[in-house]
């Protein structure tokens, strides 16, 4: 970077464009044009104010088109010095996405969306530290700081408040930081304490240590940043042992847990057959609801079986295709006919105490583990929050504290077959309404219900290159083919385009550093703001 | 003042003709004159010059086939240099009084035997500061314009202290009033290079 664009210097004039469009930038001749990079923020100085933007394009232009065909002698530097900037120049695609107005009202509402463009040869100029900082806010008790815009060292503060009142999703192939940016995020929400936190943690990463992003060492977890604010549930006692983890609670699932609904999710994954899912709802109404698992297992002889088939005409294959599938569940040790303890009460108990929960998968990393287990315990503890949110609205009691459910691999709960039944549809559509959210962690975007996408609050997403899972995050995005030409510029790791609610405007930004000590110290942020508070408090009482 | 080089003898507001004082002593192609019209200064870049029999109807003959040096021939025969005259055109380029310089024409031409002073380095770089002059330059009907220029040009490089800076700010200047000219460009630039 050179000295005048680390001032905020002058890159060029706005020539043309359109508010749909985007403004139309040439450079100025002293201006390098690879210098320029896309995803970087500029301001555009207009008459009456000040427009916010991002870099979208670069492009060459020359002033004639026989220049193109017969080029001048450029390897003599002064021709080359004179020609840059005036028979060629380079031209920037520039969206204005917020205004800042001059006068006083406007200055306290902050930065606003767009509504007009800057008038001819308005001039731009790069974004200085104070332009990104009153647009995305310093890091306080609501901000919490996930990166720096690329070029610069001022911080990207999400608003958690915003972000925990809707249903997010962070997107990106498998390797780019997902889990890292899910990791941060988490913190954010357990830092500032706007949301209880309920993980399922598949590969072990978030509860009390995870992998750095080059995968060598450890960094770590929820737990060990903040011990009294965390609970650490796992399914595996034994793999958390190996691990030197003690957990806080083992969960067990009983058979009557078990719902035919369940069943019908992991079709795919258990290979069931449409008639084996049928005959999964005949056995609840021979065995009824919660007995019918442990019915079917208890099934003695052949001619018991040959009954109960003829009685509900079931065909003999699908029969075994169900038995076949469902001996697989039998085989999971936590999984048991009755369970020692309601484990859901359990992690509604420590939810309400405002504690955030980790349910560790240990060995049973398999989709099938992950689909039942997050259905089973998702399902009942939304039916208790919505319960309890109807309550408050008669009996004005207060509403339960705003729970985010983190899930990954989404596509499994939420493509366009599924999304319908299960929980996590319900709740991706039916959004705040009972104070429950999700934080939805995807590979394959293109595989979630649109419905459900276009309901995301928040999207933060690390590179894609599959255009259909490009489109499907960027749907509905206003400036999506700008966005686009970002999203596929993305560097592979480290580098997220986040855009929606809990930020003003799409920003691309380069991840906060994580797993040093500075990082943790950092991160007891929450504290002092607390301190703080208090002290202001205390002020206020004085006086 | 030295540097009074001649005379005007043929006006217009375009441009001026004048004769030199000393035979064959012409200022350079592209170099900035200074004349009057009695009020204000007039600026001018010489254009072309040219020497000739003061009388158009008796030309100049040859007659050294005798001699073995070109300087004999004068000096056998003195009256020559009364008989030749070496004269220059000067495009009118902007004018001036006092420290203030407009780069446009002139209100009038100057006066017919108006002194014409060829200007000192610090004065070319003056009324080179500013490069709306080229302009003018590049619309004159005057035959060899391009070639004017890039003397001019190298010349008023001459004067300034970073003298590629300025002529790649002149190149960047013609690049713009010659877009769509891309050959005179090119033409320009090659000449101009240091």
């Amino acid at each position: 970077m050179n000295e005048a664009s680390a001032k905020g210097g002058r890159l060029g004039i706005v020539v043309g464009g359109s508010l749909t469009g985007g403004m139309e930038v040439k450079l100025d001749s002293a201006t390098p044009i690879e210098e320029m990079t896309v995803g970087r923020y500029v301001v555009i100085e207009g008459q009456r104010s000040r427009f916010f933007g991002m870099i979208t394009d670069i492009e060459l232009g020359a002033i004639d088109q026989q220049l193109t065909i017969t080029p001048p002698d450029v390897a003599d530097p002064f021709i080359a010095d004179v020609v840059t900037g005036t028979s060629t120049y380079g031209k920037l695609q520039i969206t204005p996405m917020l205004t800042i107005s001059g006068n006083a009202a406007s200055l306290l509402e902050g930065p606003q969306p767009v509504k007009t463009v800057p008038a001819h040869f308005s001039a731009v100029r790069e974004a200085s530290e104070q332009d990104v900082e009153l647009v995305f806010g310093q890091e306080d008790e609501k901000h919490f700081y996930v990166g720096t815009p690329l070029d610069m060292e001022t911080r990207v503060c999400l608003n958690i408040d915003e972000f925990v009142k809707r249903s997010n999703g962070v997107f990106g192939k498998s390797g780019t930081g997902k889990t890292f940016f899910t990791r941060l995020l988490l913190i954010g929400m357990v830092q500032k304490g706007t949301a209880a936190n309920l993980i399922f943690d598949m590969q072990n990463e978030y509860g009390w240590a995870g992998t750095s992003e080059q995968g060598s060492k450890t960094v770590k977890g929820l737990k060990q940043l903040f011990p009294s604010k965390v609970a650490l549930f796992t399914l595996d006692e034994e793999s958390a042992r190996r691990r030197k983890v003690s957990p806080d609670y083992v969960v067990q699932i009983g058979y009557d847990d078990i719902e035919p609904e369940d069943i019908a999710l992991l079709r795919e994954t258990l290979n069931l057959t449409e008639p084996a899912i049928e005959a999964v709802y005949q056995l609840v109404s021979e065995f009824g609801e919660g007995h019918w698992l442990e019915g079917f297992f208890n099934l003695s002889g052949d001619e018991e079986t040959k009954e109960l088939l003829t009685k509900h005409s079931i065909h003999e294959s699908s029969y075994r295709n169900l038995r076949r599938g469902l001996e697989r569940l039998r085989r999971l040790p936590f999984l048991v006919p009755r369970a020692r303890e309601n484990s859901v009460q359990r992690i509604l108990e420590y939810l309400d105490r405002g504690m955030n929960v980790v349910l560790e998968f240990g060995r049973y990393d398999d989709v099938t583990v992950y689909v039942l287990v997050a259905n089973i315990l998702t399902r009942r503890i939304y039916a208790q929050y919505r319960e309890r949110t109807e309550r408050s609205m008669g009996e004005k009691v207060d509403k339960p504290h705003p729970l985010v459910i983190t899930i990954e691999e989404a596509h499994k709960f939420l493509n366009p077959s599924v999304a319908e039944q299960t929980i996590f549809g319900t709740i991706a559509r039916e959004m705040r309404k009972y104070n429950v959210t999700l934080l939805v962690i995807d590979q394959r975007p293109s595989g979630i219900d649109e419905e459900v996408m276009s309901q995301l609050g928040t999207k933060a997403t690390y590179l894609l290159d599959n255009e259909k899972d490009i489109d499907s995050v960027l749907m509905g995005v206003s400036g999506k083919s700008e966005l686009k030409t970002v999203l596929s510029k993305l560097e592979a790791k480290q580098q997220a385009l986040i855009f929606g609610h809990a930020l003003p405007m799409p920003v691309v930004v380069r991840t906060r550093e994580y797993g040093s000590a500075d990082s943790y110290k950092e991160f007891g942020f929450r504290e002092a703001a607390e301190l703080k508070r208090k002290a202001e408090e205390e002020i206020k009482e004085l006086f | 003042m030295s540097n009074k080089i001649g005379e005007v003898i043929e006006a217009s507001t375009g441009e001026f003709v004048a004769e030199c004082y000393e035979l064959h002593t012409p200022p350079p192609l592209g170099s900035l004159v200074r004349t009057t019209d009695g009020e204000i200064e007039i600026y001018g870049i010489v254009c072309n010059a040219a020497t000739e029999s003061i009388d158009p109807g008796r030309r100049p003959v040859a007659r050294g086939r005798d001699e073995s040096e070109e300087e004999n021939i004068y000096r056998q025969n003195p009256q020559l240099s009364r008989l030749l005259r070496t004269t220059f055109e000067s495009l009118a380029i902007g004018h001036g009084q006092g420290n203030e310089v407009r780069h446009y024409l002139p209100p009038r031409p100057p006066r017919i035997h108006s002194f014409v002073h060829i200007c000192e380095q610090a004065e070319v770089r003056r009324f080179t500061e500013s490069l709306d002059f080229l302009s003018i330059l590049l619309q004159s009907k005057t035959g060899e314009v391009d070639e004017v220029v890039s003397a001019c040009l190298r010349h008023a490089s001459r004067a300034h202290d970073d003298g590629r800076a300025f002529l790649v700010r002149a190149g960047k200047e013609l690049a713009v009033l010659l877009g769509s000219e891309l050959n005179r460009l090119n033409a320009i630039l090659r000449r101009i290079r240091l």
